[in-house]
Formats: structure tokens, sequence, C-alpha cells
């Protein structure tokens, strides 16, 4: 069993994947964070929450994982004077979320010998500093004039230095972020993201839904992961219901689940290409992204698939007939992107732009607990479908793709294997898909009954953690994108590298504002 | 010598040269799409986009000096000289006793200087950091360019560009090595002295990316119309010199009409030509990380200083 030796009392969750919840007292929380930091295990989702209506105080949520399963712990905070250790000391990538925790709802590190980071980070002033929008008591007209911003970047100093502010608003079409690079002629010597402005209350939000009502804003968090969202949203409403979903629609949903990868990762090869100067890539990767977004219109109702996985199953079956164009669509898609993958490979000027670029080491990754492709091009060999695996995936024996370098080639080939990995996935999907129903009606949870979701999304593993309320209600949910560990990695992957490589790196990653920023 | 003919044939240069660059860059975009498998964009569309910035207001930053507001002018005028003093149709050109070859160079390095001074001076970190990039690029493009031309100036004996051109022109069909090397110097300057793929990207959104686009970010209105007919007519004028240089065949001597008339539709097939060359180089490289542009250039000024010894070792 995961999490040997805590001697927690841990509550085993129903649920797709092994998981366990635990009550943890805040002097707890050290040696429980270094005992399972020292058994492999990484922090993945850091959230608080606000039960003085319940007399409960305040709460602190962690889920930390490992390849055998989830442990979600909730400690237990003060109503009046909120404060937990700083996590950050053993894992680094607690301290954006501590952050944010502390914008939403006040909830502090404690003081400690050690450099605790306390620069706002969803604040843009938007709010003033003693208004916590996430407390239950906080008023959601916001009368208070916007304060004012001044964010204190970490200064880099030395003969010759100079900084370049990028964004938040860019020349593309993308999400906002600010970027502040510290540079000596071309070369960055750091790079300090602000992220944030994409904030929208989504915890809030879905405190004011039902379950039901949920899942479609579920699948809104992050619009180009909404299946991995959906699904882990699904699955956490499942495991609150104690149900498990007929055989056919978790098939369904893998099959969602892959077209989804594909389609994303396609699109960011050709977009790398295309950032590399080459924008043919870019016009033969669009090309087959178009493809399959198409199909999935017509087989699903919808481009991107949002809304195709709701709690219970999936919002409607697929035909033979259709499954057969889907199977038919990975025999024609296979030799092209492998024609393609050979033109990337073989065209020196790329791949000059591609390797030894904006290299993350291995032991880099272990310490900011970066995860998804990321990690596997770094060497890591992590993948939720394969450990600890979930159903269907168990058996379809998931092949993980991994690089060792590191560098933008590494994460290109290990998006080109996980392309076809998931072409060869969607047909044994298609042949083996059980017959049976679709979708199944969930009952009413109990109120406060915990459910956890854990889907390995395309760009990493995506957490959804939810409370139930009263009569199907949402009590509280936090949904966690694996962009806020692997945002981090960006900093550390351009260091060293020349400031028109960055957006080459920068693609490579390609993380989410709006999935981490809620 | 000024005669009625030659300041016709002079004016008649000039205004298709204004008026026909557009076109020209239209073709390479139209070019550059099929060659990815997309359907390309009208062949017009620069012309739309030029009336359309001409429409606009231009918006100039708070801080913005009057020498930033008259360099679109400067550069525009630098630009058209320099096409002007291009033989394209006609050798025979009065604007020739006046500029030369090495003048042409000095031309395009003045529109050089005051596009960086304008670029820096509204003094965001892109215009700078373009800035500063096309100054490497510059100083490692000028003295190639500068290379290329001596050798054809060593051929003909003369730095005026008529008649290079002209004595170019009479030559007998035959493979000269040092024009072949001097061909390839100029082709790896061309694409950089004109912001294209590998050194630079014209199409790109990525700021962090962008040498000759960076410095155009702050401009708008009529002033960045005129930033783009400029660097149109520079692609047009480089074209021209490369057609004028190593395939002068076609082109009209000493200002008569029926000449002129034959080598407009002679031009208008090697500047299609040289247009599908360009896309075709364009689509099938890369660009390459900015560092490595010092090599590149480096190596048209190597084949440039090699083209002028394979003159001497072989044709001399």
């Amino acid at each position: 069993m995961a999490f040997e030796g805590l001697q927690l009392p841990m509550l085993p969750l129903h649920g797709a994947s092994p998981a366990w919840h635990a009550r943890v007292e805040t002097a707890q929380l050290p040696q429980v964070c270094r005992a399972v930091r020292d058994q492999g295990g990484r922090l993945t989702a850091l959230w608080g929450a606000d039960n003085r209506d319940q007399a409960g105080g305040f709460s602190l949520h962690l889920i930390l994982a490992n390849g055998d399963g989830a442990l979600w712990l909730t400690c237990r905070l003060d109503a009046r004077n909120p404060a937990y250790p700083d996590l950050s000391q053993w894992f680094s990538s607690a301290d954006r979320q501590q952050r944010a925790i502390h914008d939403l709802l006040g909830i502090q590190v404690e003081h400690s010998t050690a450099f605790v980071d306390r620069r706002p980070w969803l604040s843009h002033g938007a709010w003033s500093g003693s208004e916590f929008p996430l407390r239950r008591d906080a008023s959601l007209e916001n009368t208070s004039p916007p304060g004012t911003d001044n964010y204190a970047f970490v200064p880099v100093e030395g003969e010759g230095v100079h900084e370049i502010p990028v964004g938040p608003v860019h020349a593309g079409i993308i999400e906002p972020g600010h970027f502040r690079f510290s540079v000596v002629g071309e070369k960055v010597l750091r790079l300090e993201e602000r992220l944030g402005y994409t904030h929208k209350g989504i915890a809030k939000r879905f405190s004011a839904l039902t379950l039901k009502e949920g899942a479609r804003l579920a699948g809104r968090i992050s619009g180009d992961s909404t299946v991995a969202y959906a699904w882990a949203y699904a699955m956490a409403v499942e495991a609150m219901t104690g149900t498990t979903p007929p055989p056919r629609a978790l098939w369904l949903r893998a099959l969602y689940l892959e077209r989804e990868r594909i389609a994303n990762h396609l699109g960011d090869l050709g977009a790398l290409g295309n950032d590399g100067g080459l924008a043919f890539g870019l016009a033969q990767f669009m090309r087959l992204k178009e493809d399959v977004l198409r199909l999935n219109a017509r087989v699903a109702g919808h481009r991107y698939l949002m809304d195709a996985i709701v709690p219970g199953g999936v919002m409607r079956d697929i035909d033979r007939a259709a499954l057969d164009q889907l199977a038919a669509q990975c025999d024609a898609l296979e030799p092209e992107v492998r024609t393609l993958r050979e033109i990337y490979d073989d065209h020196a000027g790329l791949q000059d732009r591609f390797m030894t670029c904006g290299i993350l080491t291995a032991a880099t990754a272990r310490r900011l607990g970066v995860v998804g492709f990321a990690a596997r091009a770094s060497g890591e060999a992590m993948d939720a479908r394969r450990s600890p695996g979930l159903a269907p995936y168990d058996l379809l024996d998931v092949r993980v793709s991994t690089a060792r370098s590191g560098d933008v080639a590494g994460r290109v080939a290990v998006r080109f294997g996980e392309v076809f990995e998931s072409l060869r996935l969607i047909r044994a999907i298609v042949e083996r898909i059980a017959p049976g129903r679709e979708c199944m009606e969930l009952p009413v949870p109990p109120a406060g009954a915990p459910g956890l979701g854990w889907i390995e999304g395309w760009r990493g593993e995506i957490f959804v953690a939810l409370e139930a309320g009263e009569n199907g209600r949402i009590r509280q949910a936090h949904a966690h994108d694996p962009s806020w560990q692997n945002w981090p990695a960006l900093e550390h992957a351009v260091i060293g590298n020349i400031v028109p490589d960055f957006p080459v790196i920068n693609k490579s990653f390609n993380l989410s504002y709006s999935g981490q920023d809620l | 010598m000024l005669t009625i003919a030659g300041i016709a044939a002079q004016l008649t240069e000039l205004m298709l040269a204004v008026l026909l660059a557009p076109l020209f860059t239209g073709w390479v975009n139209m070019c550059r799409a099929w060659m990815q498998n997309k359907s390309a964009p009208p062949l017009l569309t620069p012309y739309r986009v030029l009336l359309k910035l001409f429409n606009k207001e231009p918006v100039l930053a708070q801080n913005a000096s009057p020498l930033f507001r008259i360099t679109p002018y400067i550069i525009f005028g630098c630009m058209c000289l320099a096409a002007a003093i291009v033989p394209t149709l006609d050798i025979n050109l009065p604007f020739n006793a006046a500029a030369d070859a090495i003048a042409l160079v000095g031309l395009f390095a003045l529109a050089r200087v005051f596009m960086s001074l304008a670029a820096m001076d509204i003094g965001t970190a892109f215009g700078t950091l373009g800035a500063r990039r096309e100054m490497m690029i510059g100083f490692l493009a000028e003295p190639a360019l500068l290379m290329v031309l001596f050798t054809a100036s060593l051929i003909s004996g003369s730095t005026s560009l008529s008649s290079i051109v002209g004595q170019l022109g009479r030559m007998e069909l035959m493979i000269y090595p040092s024009l072949a090397f001097a061909g390839v110097a100029f082709t790896m300057v061309s694409l950089a002295e004109n912001a294209r793929i590998p050194v630079d990207n014209p199409a790109t959104h990525l700021e962090l990316t962008m040498i000759h686009e960076a410095m155009l970010l702050e401009y708008s209105g009529r002033h960045l119309a005129l930033m783009e007919w400029a660097a149109s007519l520079k692609l047009f004028a480089y074209s021209c010199i490369g057609i004028a240089l190593f395939v002068p065949f076609g082109i009209a001597d000493g200002g008569n009409w029926l000449g002129i008339l034959i080598s407009l539709p002679v031009l208008a097939v090697k500047l299609a030509a040289g247009g599908f060359l360009l896309a075709l180089i364009e689509s099938v490289s890369a660009k390459m990380r900015i560092f490595r542009a010092p090599e590149f250039l480096g190596t048209a000024f190597l084949l440039a200083v090699l083209a002028m010894l394979i003159h001497f070792l072989l044709e001399s």
C-alpha cells in the first residue's frame, strides 16, 4: 500500500484510482510532508477552505501523490488566526499555491526562519489586502476601489544587466501572463513569471452550483483540457456517491481523452515548427488537427468534446459506424504524422533550434515536482494512466513515452510518441469497447462526502476534489491544473538560453494560464 | 547627361518601383502560402493593407520625439532613391551619375541608422532589442554586400551601377565562377537585409524573436504604412540589384521606348521567378538562432571575397 509508515488514520476513498483521506493537525504536517517526500511522493494540489459557517474554522487541503495512489490531507486551522507551516520547504511547488491561498482566504504561512515568499499571487490590486473573496462572509459586490499593484520583481544586478518586460498583453492571440526577463545581451539570467490575470472566481462559483451543474463549469476551466477536467470532475462525483459508471462509458471517456491528447499535441507540434520559423509544419499539423476536431464534432457534437463527459457516464453513445470512422481516422493520421516526424527530425535548421534548447534536468524536474509530458521528457516515467492506473487503461497496457534530454527536442519527441500511442489506444478501444449503457443516474451523495478525481490530461495530471453539500449541491470544489507545478519549471529551463529562444521553449511546455488562475 | 528621354525613363522606373513593390511582396506571400499547402491571400493584399493603414489615425507615444515622426519619411525616401538608382528597365539613367554602388550601400545604411534610432526613441524594451539586433545584422551584412558589388565592379571596371549592368549585359553567355560565388553571397545578404527567414521572420507574432518587426511595433497609421511600403521597396530594390547583376539580359540600353517596352515584361518574368525562389528558400528553412547569423553572414562575406579572388585568378 502507498504512504506506509505515516501513522495516520487513513480512510480509503471510493473511486477509480486508489486514494485515501486523512485528517491531520498542523503540528503533524512537517513530519508527514517530509516522510512522503523522502518516499518519492510529490505535493500536487494545495488549497484552502472556509468552514466557519459549520464551526470548523478554516481548513487546508493537500493532495500528496505517488505512483501508488493519492493521499488527501485535511488540516483544520484556527478560525481567528489561521496559519500553517511553510510547505515549500519540502515541496517547492507549494510556494505559489500558498500565496494564492493567502490572497483568497487570508490563511497565512507561519513565521519561519527560512525565507517565505509573501508577495501576492492572484491579487493584482483588484481587491484590497484585507478582503478575501473566497471567505464565506465575503461580499460579492466588490465596493472597494481597486488598490495599487506594486509587485516586487526580484532584481538582478550587475554590469550590463537589464530587464525586458513582456506581457500581459501579447502580440499573438494567447492568454495573458507577464514575463520579466533579466538579460545581459541576449542571454537570459533570470525569468520571473507573474500570472493570475485570468482569475475569475471558479471556486466561489462552484459552491453556488449543484453537482450536476458543476460538470459544465469543470469542463470550462481550461478549454484545451475540457475532457480531462470533465472526467476528473465526474470521477469525483462518482467517488462521493460510491458508484461506478457503466464500462461502456469508461471506454468512451478514454476514447475522448486520447483524442484530446492527439489534438493538442498535433496543434503544439505545428506551433513549435512555426516558432522555429518553419511555417510549413504549422500548416500541415493544423490540417491534421482540424480533421480530428471535425470528426469530434460529427461524432460527439463538439469540436473540443466539451460536455461529452457527464457524471454517471457520457452524454451520448457512439454507434459502430462512428467508431469505425474513428479507427479509420487513426489509420489515416498515422502515416501522415510519421512523415512529418521524419521531416522534423531531418530538418537541420529546426533540430538546431530544438536541441539543447530549454533544458530541464531530471534533478530540477524532480525537485520542482514537474508532472506530465514535461516530466517524461526529462526522464521521469510517470503517467497516471499507468501508475496507479484506472479503468479502462488497466486493460490497455499504456506505453509511457519518455526522453532523457529534457530539452525542446525531448519534449517534441515525447509528444510524437504520445500521439502514436494515443492512436494505438484509440484503435484498441474501438476494438474492445464493451456494449451496454453509456450513462447511469447517480444517487444524491450525503452532505460532507468527499470525492477525488485524478486524470492524466495531455498536459499532466489534473485533480478535482469535491465536497458534497446538502441536497446534491457542491459545498466546496477545487480543480488543480498541472500548470501549477510546471510553470516554475519554465523559469528554470530558460536560464542561460537566449531571449529569442524563449517562445519555442514556452511553446514546448504550452502551459495553461486559465487552468491555474481559476 | 540629362535628356528628356533619360528623365522620362528615370521617372518611369521610379514610379514602377514604388507602385509595383507591394505587388512583389504580395507575390512572395502568395508563393509562400502555396508552398505550405495553404490557400493564398489575394495578390493585391499588400495594397489593401497600405490603404487601410493610410486611412488610420497614427497613434504616437507621449515621449515620441520629432525623430520618431520623420523617420518613416526618411526611410521611404531612402528606399525610393535606392530603387531609382538600380537599373531595372534601362541603363541610361540620369541619377547614375550621382549615385553608384557604394552610394547604394550608404543609402541602405542611412535608412538603417534612422530606423534603429527611431526604434530606441520611445524607450520600449522591444524597440531597443530590435535595434540592437538590426545593428548586429547590418554591420555584418554591409561589408558582404560591398564585396559582392566590388566583384561586379572588378569585372566591369566601374562602380557605377549602369556601367556594371551594361557591361555584364553585353558579355557573352558563359559561366563566370566569380559571379556564381558572388550570387550565392548576395542571396544570403539579401535574406538577412530584408528580414527574411532564416535570419528574421516577417510573419511572426513573437515579439521576443523579432528583429525588423520589433522596430516597427510602436508605429501605426500612415507612419506604419510608409515603413511597410519602404520594406517592400527594399525587397524590390534588392531583387532588382540581384537581377541587374546576375541576370542582366534583356535590359534596355539608352532610353528608347521600344527597349523599355521589351524590358518591362522581361523584368516581370525575372521578378516572378526571383519571388518564387525567395518563397522556396523561406519555406524549406527554419529560422536560425540569432547567434548563428554572424556565421551565416560571415559565410556570405567569405564567398564574396572568394568571388573577387577567383576573378583575379581565373578571369583577369
